[in-house]
């Protein structure tokens, strides 16, 4: 256990003790990391602030749960993956509700005049990440998960299978069906 | 050793080893075969588009931001079985809201039949006013702050340091009203509180100095949705409720 995790289990020791405010500490050291995982999961700046929110709430809520032997960013990210699944089970039903985008407008990045040089390479990159955000999107939420805690938060497989509640061998092939999904949508603006 | 898999060239990209994939001979392999050495190539150019997809920064006080907004809804302590039941805003709030928004945005469609005479407890009446009375507040604040915004003076820096402030007040209560409004089914109310929370969600996390620039960015995001009008709307049913409510007799008083 390293410097941190030990701070952050004498944290969560104060929290039980009674000393409420001690909590701030742990919402302070973890409130940008919990944002960007939220917001690789959901895609939706909002629902990535309602997700930070919400994950401290529970982690709160059940800290009497949490063994000080297990690393507490660990258990803190299961939560957040979990809320983020939650979220972007919301939006969606939210969004079916809603209208749906026209399919037939053209991109306006697509648009462009593609006469020089630079204009194609704007346009190809903002296709590319169309792409990335859209296939992002079509992944298993296990899949998502599993790829953007190993890929983005640099988790290994291990931690990555802790933080999801599975076995590291699930995780792994989590892992290896998001990036051969990823690649093959990819394929036509990359090769 | 056969050329390796798309799974190997994976987890050597990831550097995970594990009894039945070994590093070394991975990397033994890689250097002497040029397919798999192009394979790897073409992988770790793929996943590097991936490492490209932006994050929107957070300020460097964000931590202290959700603190400041958790701090309330934490009033017991943890593991407590009331500590869900007991959460005063989201007991006294949500339930609370709950009627309101219906009463507000719904009920209006029901409005004749709620002409017969329905006694209802008085508390549920006087709740209905005062929470009318808050969220009308809240609009009306909001309103403010974009309006400020719209007709600020645009030439060089500005500071938007009392809007940023007022902004930063606003969102936690704009949060709970959207949710309220989603959770009820009210999706016209909620929508509207959502590009609300956004444009407030910009400006709470504004320096207190903005460039023109900066400010064309937030009055394109205010009048692109129209979100000043659809506030004033739901700020002009809100308020013919209140009206509607405090002319009601007191019921349940006899």
């Amino acid at each position: 256990m390293n410097r941190m995790e030990e701070n952050d289990a004498a944290v969560v020791a104060q929290v039980l003790a009674g000393d409420r405010d001690a909590f701030r500490v742990v919402v302070e050291r973890h409130s940008q990391n919990l944002f960007r995982l939220a917001y690789r999961m959901t895609g939706n700046e909002q629902d990535a602030e309602d997700v930070v929110q919400e994950t401290f709430l529970r982690a709160y809520r059940r800290l009497n749960k949490f063994e000080s032997r297990s690393s507490f960013s660990t258990w803190l990210y299961r939560i957040a993956v979990n809320c983020s699944l939650d979220q972007s089970r919301k939006r969606r039903q939210q969004d079916e509700r809603q209208l749906a985008p026209n399919p037939e407008l053209p991109d306006p990045m697509l648009a462009l005049p593609s006469t020089d040089p630079s204009t194609e390479r704007l346009v190809l990159s903002a296709e590319v990440r169309r792409r990335v955000e859209a296939t992002l999107n079509e992944l298993t939420e296990k899949e998502k998960a599993a790829f953007v805690l190993r890929h983005y938060e640099g988790m290994s497989i291990e931690e990555v299978g802790r933080a999801m509640g599975l076995r590291a061998n699930a995780a792994k092939n989590n892992i290896f069906r998001a990036v051969q999904k990823l690649r093959r949508a990819l394929e036509p603006v990359v090769s | 050793m056969n050329h390796l898999s798309e799974e190997q060239l994976i987890l050597f990209h990831y550097q995970e080893a594990d009894e039945a994939h070994d590093l070394n001979l991975m990397e033994q392999h890689l250097a002497g075969c040029e397919v798999c050495r192009s394979r790897l190539d073409d992988l770790e150019r793929e996943l590097a588009l991936f490492g490209e997809a932006p994050v929107p920064a957070r300020p460097p006080d964000y931590g202290e931001q959700v603190w400041l907004r958790l701090r309330p809804r934490l009033m017991e302590r943890p593991g407590s079985i009331w500590s869900g039941f007991f959460a005063p805003r989201q007991w006294v709030v949500a339930g609370g809201l709950a009627a309101l928004i219906v009463g507000a945005f719904l009920a209006g469609r029901y409005w004749q039949i709620r002409q017969a005479p329905e006694p209802a407890p008085i508390s549920a009446q006087a709740r209905e006013r005062i929470l009318l009375l808050a969220v009308g507040n809240h609009l009306e604040r909001s309103q403010m702050i974009l309006v400020e915004l719209v007709n600020a003076d645009g030439k060089g820096p500005v500071d938007i340091a009392p809007e940023r402030r007022t902004a930063r007040d606003l969102v936690e209560a704009n949060r709970l009203y959207r949710q309220t409004a989603a959770r009820d089914g009210d999706l016209g109310m909620a929508s509207v509180l959502d590009d609300l929370e956004r444009v407030l969600i910009e400006v709470a996390n504004s320096p207190s100095e903005i460039s023109s620039a900066q400010l064309d960015s937030i009055r394109h995001r205010i009048e692109a949705k129209g979100i000043l009008f659809k506030i004033r709307v739901v700020g002009t049913q809100v308020e013919e409720r209140e009206k509607s409510a405090q002319t009601l007799p007191p019921s349940g008083k006899t």
